[in-house]
Order: C-alpha cells, then structure tokens, then sequence
C-alpha cells in the first residue's frame, strides 16, 4: 500500500470526526447557554441545577464519561448507539465548560446596562436577550474558537468506544500496514486541517457579530 | 398643588451605613427640583430609589399616588416585579455615565423602549424620536453608534431616550460630572429647556450651582442622610441659615 491508499479510509474516519465534532460543537453551545443563563439565575434552584451539572463534567475525565455513558448506563437500561453516546458526551463536556464562558460574558456587561434597561422599564427576558446577550456573545467568541478546537482534539477518544473515526481508522491501518509513521502524519494533518476550518468558522461568525457594530470602539472612547 | 412624590420618613440602610436617615420630603407634580450636597449625603440614593434601583427598609414612598411597598409585596423591592414596572412607567432617569447601548444606534436607543415596551408602532415611535433629535440637535446623528459620539452628545441622546417612555418625572443623576467642561454646556442647555415644560417634574443631583439657581424651583441641601437646608434657589445661595449649608456653599464655590 502506498500512502494514497492510506486516504480513503483516513477520509472516511474524518467524516466520522468532522460529524461528531460539529453535531457537539452545536448541541455543546445550546446547552452552555441554557446552563450559563440558569447558573445567573436568581432562582437558587435553577443556578443549583446548572452549578451540580457545570461542576461535574468539568471534574471528571472525558474518557471515563463515554465508557460510563456507553458500558454502565446500559446497565440501568438505558443505553444508546456508539455514535449517539459520543455526541452526547462531547456536548455534555463542551456544554459545561462552555456554561463558564457565557456565564462570564454576561457577568462582564456592566451594572450601567441592567440600571439603563430597568430605567426604561424593559422587563428581564427582554434585557438579557436584547440588551445583554448581544454585547456579550461578541465577547464569548474567542473562548467559543478555543472550545470548538478542543472539542475536535477530544473527539479522538470516541475511537475507544467502537467508533470508526479519524482516529480509529489510523489505528487499523497501522494495524494492518504497520507503516506508523506514514499513517499517524497524514491523521495528525488530518485533524490540523479540520482545526483551520473550525478557526474559520469561529472567525467569520465573529466578524459578522461584530460587523456594522462599531461599538466594540466604545472602550476606547 | 398635589405632591406627585412623597417620602415619609424612609430609612435606607447599606449594611450597617445608614444612607437616609427618617427622610421627608415632597414634591410637587411640575416641579423642578435640585438636590445638592457632599458626595454621600444621599441624594443620589434618593433617585435611585425613586427609580427602583434600590431598595428601602423602613418608611412609606408614594409616587403619582403608588406605593412603593406593596401590602404583601416580597422580597427585596416588598413589591411585586409587575407593581414595580407600574411604578416605572412613570419615571425616568438620565445617568451620569450616559448608559447608551453601545450595540444599538442612536435612533434604536430611542424607539427600543417605546416599541417593546409601550408596544408603540415603529414608525410612530421613529416620528416621536425624530422629533426629539431634532430637539436636542442630534437629528444628523441618527445612524451613528455611541461609540462614535462625544460625552456631551451622549447624554443628549440618553435624555432623548428617557423622554421618548413620556415620564412624569425625570431624574437626572449628575449628568455632566462624567463631561469634559467644554461639553457641559450643551447638555445643560437641553434641561434648560425641558425645565420650561409645566408639567413636567424633575429632581436633578448636579455640582453646577449656578445652573441649579437658574433652572429650579426649589434647592435641598442634603448631609448625612437628612435635607439639612432647602428654599427657593434666589435666598437659598445668598442668604442661606444653616452654618452646614454656608460652608459647602462656600467650599464649593472657592473651587
């Protein structure tokens, strides 16, 4: 086998990669909103739930979340295809950490805005959307463009709970070729090259945020 | 005359700081009033109460005939957000950090509040705002962002923006102290000419005394929580009766 060869399989294996990471990149960051807006709750029960949720898929290893999702749920009956379990798992663990970023974000907006928002009467849902989150979101961009990278690099680990990704494929072809250096540089440019893309994506969304806003000045003025 | 603001004996505490003292004070609906003294004398707190920023733990506030204090109201305001928003309805405030939305235009950061607020129509409010820009000469300025706008034309438009919810009382909290002094002027030339409207009440905390003899009805001179000295501003700065008041009169004009 020459290292052409070597591309269909590897491309196979990035498709795998390239689904994961995006369907838990999204599905990551509506659950780091929903959990970052409920850990600024003044409902302690709200922001207790988010806080017990942010606090453990941070704490724990991703590895030992996908083999508990994928070897002891089903055990309780509950159990779901390798696939579905580390999407699951890869937005669970992007959905906490990403909880920290919106939380941050959004305590950053100045006290000033909520005084302003609440002098003119508008009610608190319409001043977290209107007023808030679109000073905020601009501001979560870059540590967004850090989670998403982080999300791919951990997608490597579903390889161990029987999914044919990127990763998994590059083992079965050493396996078979045993032609590690060959394999295991085109599966590290691999990843680097899907990386560029999500960078990309990242930056684009953040320049349209930011776009027409000139308000991303006013710290200056 | 009928009081349109009335605090009876409120007592508002930080922690162990007690920032107002057994207050009293009326205000009359039209009325324009100055509130004046050292800095953490609670004049301030006196319109961030009236704008429910702040809480108060003893004593009654009525406004345009609402108390603030609702008979079985919980929580910190012991009122609900509802009978609070009523409250508001009547109020406005104009900052001294101006508090535009930096990510909204000039025209937005007017007909926001009108529209998801009022539930106004969006070319009525836009007309409505239109009207105001021209008013406080920032017609031109409509499109542009507050990044993009000097201190003074800032707060020009948040006056804009507090007129636009048609408040019967307007607060205004130090409003040019965040202004460099070749900008003052031009914001005290707009509430000059919104003192000329009957109807319309308003309380203003401001350091420009000469200003305040000017454009009000009535001075208070606050310290440690009480109004140690108020009249009309004619008597009140040139013969006032209270030592207290003599001497940050005269600390304050040697300045």
């Amino acid at each position: 086998m020459t290292w052409m060869q070597y591309l269909a399989p590897l491309l196979k294996g990035a498709q795998i990669t390239v689904i994961i990471s995006l369907a838990s990149i999204v599905l990551g960051t509506i659950l780091a909103f929903a959990a970052g807006i409920a850990r600024t709750s003044s409902n302690p029960i709200v922001s207790g739930i988010a806080f017990v949720y942010i606090v453990l898929f941070r704490g724990t290893p991703l590895l030992v979340q996908l083999f508990w999702f994928y070897y002891a749920l089903p055990l309780i009956g509950i159990s779901f295809n390798p696939i579905t379990t580390g999407i699951m798992t890869l937005s669970l663990l992007t959905g906490a950490f990403g909880a920290e970023v919106v939380r941050g974000a959004l305590l950053a907006v100045p006290v000033s805005q909520y005084e302003a928002a609440r002098a003119l009467n508008f009610s608190k849902t319409y001043t977290l959307w209107h007023i808030f989150m679109p000073q905020a979101v601009v501001e979560m961009m870059p540590a967004f463009g850090n989670l998403a990278v982080q999300n791919l690099k951990d997608t490597a680990l579903v390889s161990l709970i029987s999914i044919a990704d990127l990763t998994f494929q590059a083992q079965s072809l050493r396996n078979i070729t045993l032609d590690s250096a060959t394999v295991y540089t085109l599966t590290l440019v691999g990843y680097f090259i899907i990386a560029l893309g999500l960078m990309l994506i990242v930056r684009l969304i953040e320049m349209k945020l930011r776009r027409g806003a000139a308000f991303s000045r006013s710290a200056h003025s | 005359m009928t009081s349109i603001i009335r605090f009876q004996n409120v007592t508002k505490r930080f922690g162990a700081l007690t920032v107002l003292d057994n207050f009293n004070f009326e205000v009359q609906q039209g009325e324009k009033v100055t509130l004046i003294g050292p800095s953490g004398s609670g004049k301030s707190t006196v319109l961030r109460i009236l704008m429910t920023l702040e809480p108060f733990q003893e004593g009654k506030l009525e406004l345009a005939g609402l108390s603030y204090h609702e008979p079985n109201g919980r929580g910190t305001f012991k009122a609900s957000e509802k009978h609070l928003h009523k409250i508001r309805s009547n109020v406005g405030m104009v900052f001294q950090s101006f508090n535009l939305f930096p990510h909204m235009t000039v025209m937005r950061n007017i007909v926001e509040a009108p529209i998801a607020v009022l539930n106004m129509k969006r070319d009525e409010a836009e007309t409505r705002a239109t009207e105001l820009l021209r008013m406080v000469g920032l017609l031109d300025k409509k499109d542009h962002y507050p990044s993009q706008l000097s201190g003074g034309q800032q707060q020009r438009v948040a006056i804009a923006r507090a007129l636009a919810m048609r408040p019967r009382v307007l607060l205004f909290d130090e409003p040019t102290s965040a202004l460099d002094p070749q900008l003052v002027g031009e914001v005290l030339g707009v509430i000059r000419d919104l003192a000329r409207e009957h109807d319309l009440t308003m309380l203003l905390v401001t350091h420009e005394m000469r200003f305040a003899r000017e454009v009000s009805d009535r001075v208070c001179f606050f310290d440690k929580g009480r109004i140690v000295e108020q009249g009309e501003p004619e008597k009140f700065f040139t013969n006032p009766e209270q030592p207290r008041t003599r001497e940050f009169l005269s600390s304050i004009l040697n300045t």
